[in-house]
C-alpha cells in the first residue's frame, strides 16, 4: 500500500522522531512510504487566528503537494481535521481547489484511523509494560471523530496498561495562538488536566496531536513532574522496536 | 478601544479570576454538577442527537419565518389582551417600561431573572426613576445585594461561595445568621415574600413565546416566576424578538431540551404558560399584561447568514458548563453582559463595535461548546469567523497581521521553509540553547509561552532532511 507521510510543519522541524515513529510502524505494517516533498504546514495556525488569506496560501501549496497519492496519513488528528473540515470553507467559489481539497480530504487519514480503519490493524507486535493514559486531543476526537481508535490501537499494544483519565475530555488548554494570547488561562487548563493525569499514576501521557502534546510535555517539564509526554505512533514504535512478545 | 488595550483588559480580568481560589473552586464544582446531570438526563432521555436536531429544525425554521410568527404573535397576544410593544433599541426598551411604570405609578418592582433585562440596563432606568427593584430570583439577589452582575446564564451567583452569601445576607438581616442552605435560603424567602406583597408591577423576561397561541413560556425553578406573575396588579414581559416558537408542540420540545441541557431536570419545577392577563371570572393573574418585544441589533444578526443560528440560541447555559475556558475564569471576566462560549459569540455581534469583540480569542475552540449545545450552533467555527472579522477590521494588530504575512509566503514554499528552519536550528543551537530567557527579551510570544513553559530543545534535522524512500 503506498502511503504519503504528512509530517506536519510542527512535527517536521520540531519533533522529527515522531514522523520517525510514524514512518517506522506503517512500514511494519506494510506500507511504502513517500514524503511528498512539497509539503509544509495545512495552514491552520492562520486559518484559527482568522487570517483566511494567508492560510489559504499555505493549504493550497499543500494542496498542490499532496495530488494524486494514494493514502496521506498524518500524526495529528488536527491538521486531519483542518483538511478534513475547514478547507472546504476556505475554499470556497474556488471550484478547482475544492475540488481538490475534496479528494485530499478522502485519501487523508490521522494515524491511528488509518492503523484501525484502513490497515485493521487488531494486534501489535512488540512490548510496552507500562502504566500509560491516553488524552484525547479536541479536534481529533471532537472534529474528526478519532475516539475509539487510539485507544483500540493502545489495547493492542501487548503488555501495556491503559489507565483511564478523569474527565478525558477536557481540552489541555493549548488552542494554537490562544497558549500565547491567553497563557495564564492556557496554563490553568493544562494544570488541571495534568492533575488528572498525575493521578493516574501512569509513567506515560499519549497523545494524537503534537501541539496539544509539546503544550502538556512543557508544563510537565516547568513543574518537573516526571511523566513522559509520547505521541501514540512513538509509543508503538518503541512496543515494537523491543522486540519482546 | 485599542485592540491591545481590549486584550489587556481581558488578560487582567482573567489573572484576578485565575487568583481567586473561591470563584474557581465554586465555578468549578458547580459547573461539573450541571454537565454531570445533563449527560445523565440526556442519556436516559434517549434520542438525545435527534432532539437536537429537531431543536435546530424548529429554532431555524422559526428564524428563517421570523417576521410571520412574530406577527403572529402579536396579533394573538394582543387578542388574548396584552399590549405589545416593539423597541429597536436599548434605550427605546427602556423608554417604553418607563412609560408603563409612570402609567402605573408602579414604585415597587419585583423581577424574575431576565438576562435580556442585564443587556438592556433595565434596573439603572428603574432605580434612575425612583422605582425601588428587588430581583426575586435567589441568585439574581444575591448578585443584586452584592452590587454584582449575574456570572452565568442560569446560575447568576455560581461564582459566589457559601459564606460569602452569608455574609450579604446578614448584612441585609442586620443580624447573624447560620450557614446551613435551610437558614439562608429561608430568610431569602421571608424577605422575597414581603416584597411579593407589596409589589405594584412585576418584570419578567421570556424563555419562549408561542405564536399560535399568543404565550409567554417562563421556566422556573423557585417559584419566584409564579409570584412575579400573578401578585402584582400589572405584569411586563421583557422578551428579545428571536425569543419565539411557532405551537405548543415546539415549545414541547424546547420543554425537554432546555431543563435537561440547563440542569439535568427533566422538566422545569414551574413552567408557566401565560396567556394574556387576567381574564374575568379569573381569581389570580396580573391585570394589565405589557410584552415589549426588543431587537436591540437582533435583526442586525437574522440578516447576517453567517451568525444567523446564533438567534437560535435558548439561554441553557451548557456551553458555559462545558467550557475550559468559562471554569477557569468564570462569568465576569469575560466583561459583557453574556459570558461563556455563546457570550464570546453573542456580545460582539450584538455591539460589533464594542469591547467584546476580542472575547473571540478567549477560546481554545475545543468544540466542547457545540457538542453541548442542544440546538447544534457551531460556536467553535462562530469564533474562527469572528476572529476574521476582527482581522479585516484590522483589530489584530500590525505585527500580527505581519507575522501571519510572512507565516503564508514561508509555509508554502518548502524551500524557503527548510532553510529557514535550518536558520532557525542552527542559531537557537549555537546561540540560545538552554536559554529561553534570551529569546524571549526579543519575541513576546515566545515570552508568553515560556512564562508557563518549557521549550522543546531543537532537533539536529528536520524530517524533511533526513527522510528516506522506500519500504524498510
Amino acid at each position: 500500500m503506498k502511503v504519503a507521510l504528512f509530517a506536519t510543519c510542527l512535527v517536521d522541524q520540531m519533533f522529527p522522531a515522531v514522523a520517525e515513529s510514524t514512518a517506522r510502524v506503517l512500514r511494519r505494517h506494510g506500507c511504502e512510504l513517500s514524503f511528498p516533498p512539497g509539503q509544509v504546514c495545512c495552514g491552520q495556525p492562520a486559518f484559527n487566528s482568522g487570517y483566511f488569506d494567508d492560510a489559504r496560501r499555505v493549504a493550497a501549496s499543500l494542496l498542490a503537494a499532496l495530488e494524486g497519492v494514494d493514502y496521506v496519513v498524518t500524526p495529528s488528528g488536527s491538521c486531519a481535521a483542518m483538511i478534513h473540515h475547514h478547507y472546504r470553507r476556505l475554499f470556497e467559489g474556488d471550484v478547482a481547489r475544492s475540488a481538490a481539497a475534496q479528494r485530499l480530504a478522502e485519501r487523508s487519514y490521522e494515524f491511528s484511523q488509518f492503523m484501525i480503519n484502513v490497515l485493521g490493524v487488531e494486534r501489535l507486535d512488540g512490548s510496552f509494560p507500562h502504566a500509560v493514559t491516553f488524552h484525547p486531543s479536541c479536534h481529533g476526537a471532537r472534529l474528526l471523530g478519532a475516539r475509539q481508535e487510539p485507544l483500540t490501537l493502545l489495547r493492542a499494544v501487548p503488555d501495556l496498561e491503559l489507565r483511564p483519565l478523569e474527565r478525558a475530555d477536557d481540552c489541555c488548554g493549548f488552542g494554537g495562538t490562544f497558549s500565547i494570547k491567553l497563557p495564564a488561562i492556557s496554563a490553568a487548563i493544562a494544570d488541571e488536566k495534568l492533575r488528572h493525569v498525575t493521578d493516574t499514576g501512569a509513567r506515560y501521557l499519549v497523545g494524537t496531536d503534537l501541539g496539544c502534546l509539546m503544550h502538556l510535555s512543557g508544563r510537565l517539564q516547568r513543574r518537573g513532574v516526571a511523566v513522559e509526554a509520547l505521541h501514540i505512533a512513538q509509543l508503538i514504535d518503541r512496543a515494537q522496536a523491543s522486540g519482546a512478545s | 478601544m485599542q485592540p491591545d488595550v481590549r486584550r489587556e483588559d481581558l488578560r487582567a480580568r482573567s489573572t484576578a479570576a485565575l487568583n481567586d481560589g473561591f470563584l474557581r473552586g465554586a465555578v468549578g464544582f458547580t459547573v461539573d454538577r450541571l454537565s454531570a446531570a445533563k449527560a445523565r438526563s440526556s442519556d436516559a432521555f434517549g434520542n438525545w442527537e435527534a432532539w437536537r436536531e429537531r431543536g435546530l429544525e424548529i429554532r431555524a425554521h422559526t428564524l428563517a419565518n421570523l417576521d410571520f410568527y412574530l406577527a403572529q404573535f402579536a396579533n394573538r397576544a394582543s387578542e388574548a389582551g396584552a399590549r405589545v410593544h416593539f423597541a429597536k433599541t436599548a434605550a427605546e426598551a427602556r423608554r417604553i417600561l418607563l412609560e408603563i411604570v409612570r402609567e402605573k405609578s408602579a414604585r415597587r418592582i419585583v423581577k424574575s431573572k431576565s438576562m435580556l433585562t442585564e443587556e438592556l440596563g433595565v434596573n439603572a432606568a428603574l432605580a434612575g426613576a425612583g422605582c425601588q427593584v428587588v430581583e426575586t430570583d435567589l441568585g439574581e439577589w444575591i448578585v443584586q445585594l452584592a452590587q454584582e452582575a449575574p456570572s452565568h446564564l442560569i446560575l447568576p451567583a455560581i461564582h459566589k461561595p457559601r459564606h460569602h452569601i452569608q455574609t450579604l445576607f446578614e448584612a441585609e438581616a442586620g443580624g447573624k445568621l447560620a450557614p446551613d442552605t435551610a437558614t439562608l435560603a429561608g430568610f431569602a424567602r421571608q424577605r422575597l415574600r414581603r416584597e411579593f406583597e407589596r409589589a405594584d408591577l412585576g418584570i419578567t423576561g421570556c424563555n419562549f413565546a408561542v405564536a399560535e397561541t399568543g404565550s409567554i413560556a417562563l421556566f422556573t425553578n423557585e417559584g419566584n416566576g409564579r409570584m412575579v406573575t400573578t401578585l402584582p396588579q400589572a405584569h411586563v414581559v421583557i422578551m428579545g424578538m428571536e425569543r419565539i416558537v411557532p405551537t405548543l408542540a415546539d415549545l414541547d420540545v424546547m420543554a425537554n431540551l432546555l431543563p435537561r441541557s440547563a440542569t439535568g431536570q427533566k422538566l422545569t419545577t414551574y413552567l408557566n404558560v401565560m396567556t394574556g392577563p387576567r381574564r374575568t371570572g379569573e381569581l389570580d393573574g396580573p391585570r394589565d399584561l405589557d410584552v415589549i418585544v426588543v431587537d436591540n441589533g437582533r435583526s442586525r444578526i437574522l440578516g447576517d447568514p453567517e451568525f444567523r443560528d446564533v438567534l437560535g440560541c435558548i439561554r441553557c447555559g451548557a456551553c458555559l458548563n462545558v467550557c475550559p475556558v468559562y471554569r477557569q475564569i468564570g462569568g465576569h471576566a469575560y466583561g459583557s453582559v453574556y459570558g461563556g462560549p455563546i457570550g464570546a459569540v453573542l456580545s460582539p455581534l450584538l455591539e460589533p463595535s464594542g469591547p467584546a469583540t476580542e472575547l473571540a480569542n478567549a477560546s481554545t475552540l475545543c468544540g466542547a461548546c457545540f457538542e453541548a449545545c442542544p440546538v447544534k450552533i457551531p460556536l467553535h467555527d462562530h469564533l474562527v469567523q469572528l476572529r476574521r472579522r476582527n482581522v479585516a477590521a484590522g483589530q489584530g494588530g500590525v505585527a500580527e497581521a505581519l507575522s501571519f504575512r510572512i507565516f503564508g509566503h514561508v509555509f508554502s514554499s518548502p524551500r524557503w521553509f527548510g532553510l529557514l528552519g535550518r536558520a532557525f536550528r542552527f542559531v537557537r543551537r549555537r546561540l540560545g540553547r538552554n536559554r529561553s530567557d534570551y529569546w524571549a527579551r526579543f519575541v513576546p510570544a515566545f515570552a508568553a509561552w515560556t512564562k508557563y513553559r518549557a521549550v522543546p530543545e531543537p532537533p539536529e534535522r528536520a524530517f524533511r532532511d533526513s527522510f528516506e524512500e522506500g519500504s524498510q
